[in-house]
């Protein structure tokens, strides 16, 4: 089954939804073709899945110490 | 502390309905779930705690005076964080402090694609060769150098773990710009992670082609 070719920008547009499992089948296996054969798409999707895992595991905003004493402080005073 | 908790639908009702009477206690049991999503939110705009905070509380306690207006049937934590968006950029507006960064979105989402840069080494960042405050670092400089909205949906979705749907009510945008946003956030968080930019992974140096027509 031969699969319709897309180009670079068409996969670059859908690469965060392909990272997020959001596209259509037929779209998805356009996509994956092209990674076959398109070494710089492949390397911007692993570079996109890497970036997901970072964000996600290596921004760590804690909360400010007492941030939720003074908090509810604010609260009770109003 | 994670996600904000997902309360019953009896449970966040009775709250509400104990918080609209005056029941400081039933309020901050809706808000305290939330407390670190607001804070998150308020961070992803001001870029430093002592602002984030004072949006945090600032936002609180407006939603405290509006509480009337929420309507039940919608997520709490949804609601607050909306404030908290609305809050951190008014206050941004009122600080000029970023005078030329663009806060309001009067357009349609933009046109023009993004052309993702091409360097072979991007296999030399793994997270697990840069040491845990390193990293974070590097992170959040990569974050600041986004423009604001884009910034604010990959805090949403991407650490906050919002779905679209939920990003597009905060924010108040289609699901589609909600998408097209999160694509550019992240491959500009990619390039801003490039080795060499800032050459403090000391890896090789790519000659990068400035190819970026947006």
């Amino acid at each position: 089954m031969s699969v319709i070719e897309i180009s670079c920008l068409e996969v670059w547009r859908e690469l965060s939804n392909y990272v997020d499992d959001d596209v259509a089948p037929e779209l998805r296996a356009r996509m994956e073709a092209h990674f076959k054969s398109c070494a710089h798409c492949k390397a911007v999707l692993e570079g996109t899945k890497n970036v997901v895992k970072l964000v996600a595991d290596g921004i760590e905003y804690e909360l400010p110490s007492g941030f939720s004493d003074r908090l509810y402080r604010k609260i009770k005073d109003k | 502390m994670g996600s904000p908790a997902a309360y019953s639908d009896a449970s966040q009702a009775e709250l509400l309905r104990r918080a609209c009477e005056g029941d400081k206690e039933a309020f901050y049991s809706l808000v305290r779930p939330c407390e670190r999503a607001v804070y998150v939110a308020a961070m992803s705009i001001m870029n430093n705690a002592a602002d984030a905070e004072e949006v945090a509380q600032e936002a609180v306690l407006k939603a405290l005076a509006h509480l009337a207006g929420f309507r039940a049937e919608a997520k709490f934590s949804t609601w607050l964080i909306q404030i908290t968006i609305n809050e951190a950029r008014s206050r941004l507006r009122k600080d000029r402090r970023h005078l030329y960064e663009s806060i309001d979105e009067p357009r349609a989402d933009e046109e023009g694609d993004y052309t993702p840069k091409d360097f072979a080494d991007w296999r030399e960042i793994p997270s697990e060769v840069l040491k845990r405050d390193e990293l974070r670092n590097a992170l959040k400089r990569a974050l600041a150098t986004l423009p604001l909205k884009y910034r604010e949906v990959l805090i949403l979705r991407d650490i906050q773990n919002l779905s679209i749907e939920e990003t597009a009510e905060i924010l108040g945008i289609s699901q589609g710009n909600v998408k097209t946003r999160l694509l550019r956030a992240r491959l500009q968080m990619r390039d801003a992670l490039a080795p060499g930019i800032d050459g403090s992974w000391g890896s090789g140096k790519p000659e990068y082609k400035k190819v970026r027509p947006w």
